[in-house]
């Protein structure tokens, strides 16, 4: 059997900072192949999409559904899940603290990416993405099923441990932005979002924002300039033109994204962290829908200076 | 639509899931007249999938304009499968329907659906708003 802790060594991954943070959906499908998924000591697949039902309309073999809503998301306040409660779906899930999890999901990885940054919240140590997400493996053809896996959660010494949640290496807040204000800020929505001209989604009430504009000095890059036509990564030399050379970040100035709900800026932050080496990106979750929405907060407007 | 709600009311939370999925894979296909043509339809931006409708009504009777039968015609990608169900329980529930009869639905008709829990009201919206430009269409149409 494939050692299934072993990173993924394909050689397009190996010019990224961190290219165990990567499977291809190659790799993954030999895990499959060799029953590493979902096995004894193996690796645990969690689909994380943005509509709920696609998971049942069939998955990857052995895959266990995440809905970054219900599990994820405190029901009430606008927070992350707590420690017992993060615990408690892991656990589900047979996930251990030191468990290999791959996660992948629908439109490009966005809540694939979103689920693996609210894991590093928790410190989870080894969880990567599935390069391409769920679009590319059903392009190639690959094995999909409507078996739900049952799963018996972990119990006792083996039950994930209820460890407090980090947020402040990953996680930015409405006040660490207006401190960082001057300092690098990647706005990673569409350039009509950026300028103002579209000041909310129609209908769109709960995420919709008073004020259109953009967080003062923050640069344009629309989170799909990091992605290929079918959702992969692009490479090193292609993501270090856009980030470094076109738009001047430097990988050890602190770096905060965000979009409108900080789904989109996961995606950002994981390009930045994970491919590129930055040594402190933030992901700002309140993201516009917070900043547009808030009383005598500073606000840019047009296009990038 | 009311029958449906009461449906979905039975139902545990997974269940619901289910239901909605079968209204999914329940969504009639276009038909040629609309097939092909997403121009001639009105996208509904509330979703975050690419979802067109059309909308026709009836010819008959002209002296009651309320009577006129409305149709509906839905085009959404198999990959959102709630987007495609929300557009299933639409069109099970009103296609068919009298305009009077559609205008006469509640815009808040999608939160009757217990599915606040299971699918998050934030995407409920996407609901709301094919339901409400569903019946902006049909106000217009049923003038002409």
């Amino acid at each position: 059997m494939a050692d299934p802790t072993a990173p993924s060594t394909e050689s397009t991954f190996a010019a990224y900072a961190h290219p165990e943070r990567l499977v291809s959906t190659q790799w993954l499908a030999e895990q499959v192949g060799a029953g590493a998924v979902g096995g004894p000591d193996g690796i645990v697949v969690l689909e994380s999409d943005e509509d709920v039902l696609l998971y049942d309309t069939g998955h990857i073999p052995g895959s266990l559904k995440l809905d970054w809503h219900q599990d994820l998301n405190d029901p009430v306040m606008r927070d992350y899940v707590d420690a017992e409660q993060f615990a408690a779906v892991m656990s589900a899930r047979r996930v251990g603290r030191d468990t290999t999890v791959v996660i992948y999901g629908d439109k490009n990885n966005w809540w694939a990416a979103y689920a693996l940054w609210v894991m590093t919240l928790f410190g989870h140590e080894d969880v990567r993405l599935l390069d391409g997400g769920r679009a590319k493996w059903v392009a190639e053809g690959r094995e999909m099923t409507k078996d739900v896996p049952q799963v018996s959660p972990l119990t006792g010494d083996a039950a994930y441990p209820v460890v407090e949640r980090d947020d402040a290496p990953v996680r930015a807040f409405k006040e660490d932005v207006l401190a960082h204000l001057g300092g690098a800020l990647v706005d990673v929505r569409s350039p009509g979002e950026f300028s103002g001209e579209l000041l909310h989604m129609p209908d769109y009430p709960q995420e919709g924002a008073m004020r259109g504009g953009h967080i003062p000095g923050a640069r344009s890059v629309p989170w799909a300039r990091a992605a290929n036509e079918d959702g992969t990564f692009k490479s090193r030399e292609e993501l270090e033109a856009i980030y470094l050379t076109e738009q001047g970040l430097t990988p050890t100035d602190a770096t905060i994204a965000y979009c409108r709900i900080g789904e989109r800026s996961s995606h950002t932050w994981f390009v930045l962290t994970h491919l590129l080496g930055f040594d402190q990106v933030r992901n700002y979750d309140g993201s516009w829908t917070e900043w547009g929405n808030s009383v005598r907060i500073p606000v840019e407007q047009g296009a990038q200076k | 639509m009311r029958e449906i709600a009461d449906d979905f009311a039975e139902l545990t939370a997974p269940e619901r899931l289910q239901l909605l999925l079968e209204f999914s894979e329940g969504l009639p296909e276009l038909p040629e007249r609309y097939a092909g043509s997403l121009d001639s339809m009105e996208q509904v931006h509330e979703c975050q999938s690419p979802i067109f409708l059309a909308v026709e009504v009836g010819d008959e009777p002209r002296d009651t304009p309320g009577e006129r039968p409305v149709h509906l015609f839905f085009s959404a990608p198999q990959e959102a499968p709630t987007t495609r169900g929300f557009a299933g329980i639409l069109h099970e529930g009103l296609d068919g329907l009298s305009v009077a009869e559609v205008l006469a639905v509640p815009e808040v008709a999608p939160y009757q659906f217990s599915l606040g829990e299971a699918v998050s009201p934030l995407r409920l919206r996407g609901m709301v708003g094919m339901l409400s430009r569903i019946k902006r269409q049909v106000a217009l149409k049923s003038q002409s």
